[in-house]
């Protein structure tokens, strides 16, 4: 695993939920098939309200017309990201994207679960609100070992939560990876 | 050491005595759902990561319900389904109810319940988020993501994390205007849609166990909607009654402890609650109907795993019955069997049927249809500035088709009651 993420930032408010994040109509494409796969980055983020897409300005499209790939690496929110449906399609959207990281005041259960399981993306909790300091643009850097984030447009920094029980799922890039790890897969185990 | 009901279930299928709320354990998986949105995704992560020609852990314990894209020429949606049929017939699973066939049923989480798998005191993990519906009986019953379920096809296993539980008392009678939507609407405008994050949400007092199963599935299955990780309500004669008419299984039934510790305790009285709505674009907007009264609708919407059941019809009947619709309204049964019942269920000399058809409703085929937008031809799905009130589960922007429609979720009797006058009705105001 990479120690240091950085690239820009993509701000938005609370409560993004999963239809925002991948609207379901896009639900029908093959997550296998790579020309297919591509969409799923063209339509990430293409739910969320134009007043709140890329704050704090807002009407920042996530994804330019015509690209299937964000200029955009660090999604900061504020409360409750990724709640709703249980669609797994959410965190692969982003990733496909181009999206390492999201760091948001909290999460929707299913959405965290999904991005460490499925080894997606890393989802940062933090105490402090971002969303209401980082500008969308941004320049970020993400130090996975300090638990720290660093705004280089503004010259600050701030505390992550540590990601504690799910480090190791994480670590190993998702469930399987950390079952095979620790000998989880044996079936007939109990 | 003193257990809530969740615990005490997690307990018996970690193959302990005692498990404490936040402790992250392995379980034994009693039954794997999933659908046409995300059987095929699980089923490819399974192939890629057990190997093509693997087995899955127990074809008895998978149920394949496909229900969210159906009646559509959608290619890819069609696709879909033909991938289920590909990895059932593979995988020799009894439990996979195809599209077009006899066996098909509809609405996963209702459908669940009517063939019985929903089974007190044991873990039901599945592909979507309102898997939390079964929790009303007596069992823990939670949504996940395709690899978690990839996970479980190839072991039987996952990890969880032990949920606190927040306990919903509600004492007192249901009045004839009140229902279960109504109840849930209210804890969410109280606790807001992260009020229950990573928790369990407890529903018990008199009104509760005084409402039919179907009823109790309305307030579980919205558990999700306060960001719970199940909602659960204690087996009584009421849930006995139902599961025995639907299996032979034997099962084990768990009561929380007097002395079990909740992350908080809620009271409420049923006989002073009124009618609610959840005002776009959130389920925790809570405000009474007769607060927004008289704002002009275009549609009705009565359907889904949370209001397209028979008591939601049949409460919609009571208001519809001898009267027509000022807007467009469509009736989407949750099942097959819904839909049967529809034309056997009397009420005052008709079937509801034909009291829905005379009221000038639209009767729609068994599936999720709007609830979730899906593709352009889906029925019922919003256009433009739609303002539809909707007896479904979500009302983000977007979630019914047009970003630009505004939904108002409600009970079925305040979706009747809103479809006769076109405007956001009490339903006091017809009964
Ligand atoms: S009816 Fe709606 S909420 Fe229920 S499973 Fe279908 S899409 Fe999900």
């Amino acid at each position: 695993m990479e120690s240091i993420i950085q690239g820009k930032a993509f701000v938005l408010g609370k409560n993004i939920d999963t239809d925002q994040i991948i609207p379901a109509e896009h639900l029908v494409y093959s997550l296998s098939d790579p020309e297919e796969v591509k969409l799923y980055g063209k339509y990430a983020l293409s739910g969320v309200p134009p007043a709140q897409s890329g704050l704090p300005e807002g009407n920042i499209p996530f994804v330019r017309e015509g690209s299937f790939k964000s200029d955009y690496t660090i999604i900061i929110a504020a409360e409750n990201f990724g709640c709703g449906s249980s669609r797994e399609h959410a965190p692969f959207s982003l990733q496909v994207a181009g999206v390492k990281a999201i760091i948001a005041e909290s999460y929707a259960r299913i959405f965290y679960r999904n991005c460490v399981d499925g080894g997606f993306v890393i989802p940062y909790e933090t105490a402090e609100h971002l969303a209401e300091v980082v500008k969308t643009g941004d320049e970020l850097k993400i130090d996975i070992k300090a638990n720290t984030l660093e705004n280089l447009t503004a010259g600050k920094t701030y505390t992550l939560n540590p990601l504690g029980d799910v480090f190791s799922i994480v670590e190993a890039g998702g469930i399987f990876a950390y079952a095979r790890q620790e000998n989880l897969m044996n079936r007939t185990d109990s | 050491m003193a257990q809530t009901i969740t615990q005490k279930i997690l307990s018996r299928a970690a193959n302990r005595k005692f498990v404490d709320a936040g402790e992250n354990v392995w379980l034994n998986v009693d039954i794997l759902l999933t659908h046409d949105v995300c059987g095929p995704p699980t089923f490819d992560i399974f192939n890629q990561e057990f190997g093509l020609g693997a087995k899955v852990w127990d074809p008895e314990k998978i149920v394949v319900l496909p229900d969210h894209y159906i009646f559509t020429a959608n290619e890819h949606a069609r696709r879909n389904i033909d991938l289920l049929r590909k990895f059932a017939a593979e995988q020799h699973l009894p439990h996979y109810y195809d599209v077009g066939s006899e066996r098909y049923k509809g609405v996963c989480h209702v459908a669940l319940a009517e063939e019985g798998f929903n089974i007190p005191g044991t873990v039901l993990f599945g592909t979507d988020s309102h898997t939390c519906t079964s929790g009303a009986f007596g069992m823990f019953g939670s949504g996940i993501g395709n690899t978690d379920a990839a996970f479980i096809l190839g072991t039987g296993k996952l990890w969880e994390k032990v949920p606190e539980s927040m306990k919903f008392t509600f004492d007192g009678q249901m009045p004839a205007y009140l229902t279960a939507k109504d109840l849930i609407l209210q804890i969410l405008g109280d606790i807001g849609t992260d009020g229950a994050t990573y928790r369990a949400l407890e529903f018990d007092g008199d009104a509760i166990h005084s409402l039919p199963m179907e009823e109790r599935m309305t307030l579980t299955n919205m558990a999700i909607e306060a960001g719970g990780m199940n909602g659960i309500i204690a087996v009584d004669e009421v849930t006995e009654a139902f599961v025995k008419a639907r299996t032979t299984k034997s099962y084990e039934i768990f009561h929380s402890d007097p002395d079990a510790k909740y992350h908080s305790l809620y009271r409420y009285d049923a006989s002073k609650l009124e009618p609610v709505v959840a005002k776009p674009h959130s389920p925790d907007n809570r405000a009474t109907v007769r607060s927004v009264a008289g704002t002009p609708i275009t549609k009705s919407y009565i359907g889904s795993c949370t209001g397209g059941k028979l008591t939601d019809f049949k409460m919609a009947a009571r208001i519809l019955n001898g009267r027509k619709v000022a807007v467009t309204t469509n009736i989407v049964p949750a099942t097959v069997q819904v839909a049967r019942d529809l034309e056997q269920e009397m009420h005052d000399g008709k079937t509801l049927k034909q009291i829905f058809m005379e009221a000038g409703c639209n009767i729609a085929l068994p599936s999720c249809a709007a609830c979730l937008g899906g593709p352009a031809d889906t029925v019922g799905r919003s256009v433009d500035h739609d303002v539809v009130v909707s007896t479904t589960n979500r009302n983000f922007p977007g979630r019914m088709g047009s970003k630009n429609a505004e939904v108002y979720l409600a009970s079925p009797l305040t979706a009747a009651a809103s479809a006769i006058t076109g405007k956001l009705t009490d339903p006091r105001d017809f009964i």
